[in-house]
């Protein structure tokens, strides 16, 4: 049995699914595989954000830290999904809390070394800022929908 | 033997509380039999009755499920005085009841298709019946999704058979979702409408039974047709002020639609149009 690389990791990956190959080669000299346990802080609001993390199994909890009170997680995210964008805006650090509830497999790509690739190759800055840009406005927009308070009650009968 | 009473449309018939359940801080599940004498009624999952609180008044409410021998249940939230007065029913007590109404789901006609249910909140409610059916007879669907939506993790009604589906049941996939929690909740937080893109099912040859607030129907039908799914196959339950339940006094009018005659299910195509008309 062949071992897949973190190429044919991201390859595979909904993210990525629009990209060209040289750039996911591109994409992949700034990756490595992580595994982390359940109930691990991957970030901490305001700490650097020097990675984003691509995952494959398991669920991560995005929470905000509210004092004297229980954190407030505002969203789960699972396979398939992306965790963490503060990496491209400077100065890069978390703009919230990530704990995991489950073991939780994904490849991180440091951001130092995309950056570096995204200003070599603006192409490839391009596709990953449309991905991204894309992430934010599906979040944006869930946002929207939960500050909606749907289920409220709206009618008396 | 007493001869069996046929229900007038617009005479209630005495039905009694045969069990209560609350499902939340504020709403109740209750399972009614017909009183001796009152002829079965031959409800379809999606259609609702009207229930009456005897001294108080009637509400339109759907079927969340169905039992052998013309026994109902109905999930009620305590939203005004009537609601908040069949929420307060016991074992025992008469609850008036006319019907069933409406166009149901029309579950059968989805049979060797997949099936995805996406319901929120409340909306949970009348398609319980949906699952139900499609599990009862499993060999003529697909796979089956059923993805459900609450505020929070202690507003998700049906909690018990959710879990039951989801533990028990290996052909069928269960994911629930909250808009906000504390750390001790293990499933997904964000908008229901966001495990639709996530859910595996085949699209083109996939059934969406949908109800919750119309504006997360709207947003749903959307994640829906993102995924490949027809308009045409998602079928939405619209939620008017129902009054007379036949169609005469107007109070559910909805465009061209009169709610309780020609819904209250209705394919995408025809209900969404009408869901984006502002002031409406």
């Amino acid at each position: 049995m062949t071992e897949r690389t973190i190429r044919d990791l991201l390859a595979e990956h909904e993210f990525f699914a629009e990209m060209s190959p040289e750039h996911i080669d591109l994409l992949a000299g700034c990756g490595r595989n992580v595994v982390f346990p359940a109930n691990t802080a991957i970030a901490h609001e305001g700490d650097p954000a020097e990675h984003f993390y691509v995952l494959r199994t398991g669920r991560v909890a995005v929470g905000i830290h509210m004092p004297q009170r229980e954190p407030l997680v505002v969203a789960t995210l699972g396979p398939g999904d992306v965790l963490g964008w503060s990496w491209l805006f400077s100065p890069p650090y978390w703009r919230f809390d990530a704990l995991t509830t489950q073991e939780t497999r994904a490849i991180a790509l440091d951001g130092v070394c995309l950056r570096a690739k995204c200003d070599a190759d603006p192409a490839l800055g391009y596709r990953l800022m449309q991905r991204f840009a894309h992430i934010l406005v599906q979040r944006l927009e869930a946002t929207r929908v939960q500050l909606a308070d749907l289920y409220g009650k709206t009618h008396a009968g | 033997m007493l001869a069996e009473r046929v229900s007038e449309p617009m005479e209630p018939q005495p039905y009694r509380v045969i069990e209560v359940r609350h499902e939340t801080a504020d709403v109740v599940t209750f399972t009614i039999e017909p009183t001796p004498g009152i002829a079965s009624m031959d409800a379809l999952p999606g259609q609702f009755n009207m229930l009456w609180a005897f001294g108080v008044g009637e509400v339109p409410i759907s079927l969340s499920g169905l039992r052998p021998g013309g026994v109902l249940v109905h999930t009620v939230r305590s939203v005004g005085t009537v609601s908040e007065a069949l929420t307060r029913l016991h074992s025992g007590e008469i609850v008036g009841v006319r019907g069933p109404f409406g166009r149901g789901w029309e579950v059968e006609t989805a049979e060797g298709d997949d099936i995805v249910v996406v319901a929120g909140g409340i909306g949970f409610a009348p398609l319980r019946p949906v699952v139900e059916h499609a599990l009862a007879n499993r060999s003529a669907f697909g796979r089956v999704v059923v993805l459900v939506g609450a505020r929070r993790p202690e507003e998700m009604i049906f909690d018990e058979d959710l879990l039951r589906w989801a533990v028990a049941t290996d052909d069928i996939a269960v994911e629930v979702t909250v808009d906000a929690a504390g750390h001790d909740w293990s499933g997904h937080v964000g908008v229901v409408t966001e495990l639709v893109g996530r859910a595996r099912f085949d699209a083109r040859h996939a059934v969406a039974f949908v109800c919750g607030p119309e504006v997360m129907m709207r947003f749903a039908t959307r994640s829906l047709q993102e995924r490949g799914v027809p308009l045409g196959r998602i079928r939405l339950s619209a939620e008017r002020n129902m009054h007379c339940a036949v169609a005469h006094c107007g109070h559910c009018q909805l465009g061209e639609y009169i709610i309780c005659r020609d819904g209250p299910v209705f394919d995408a195509a025809r209900l969404l149009p009408l869901l984006t008309v502002r002031g409406r």
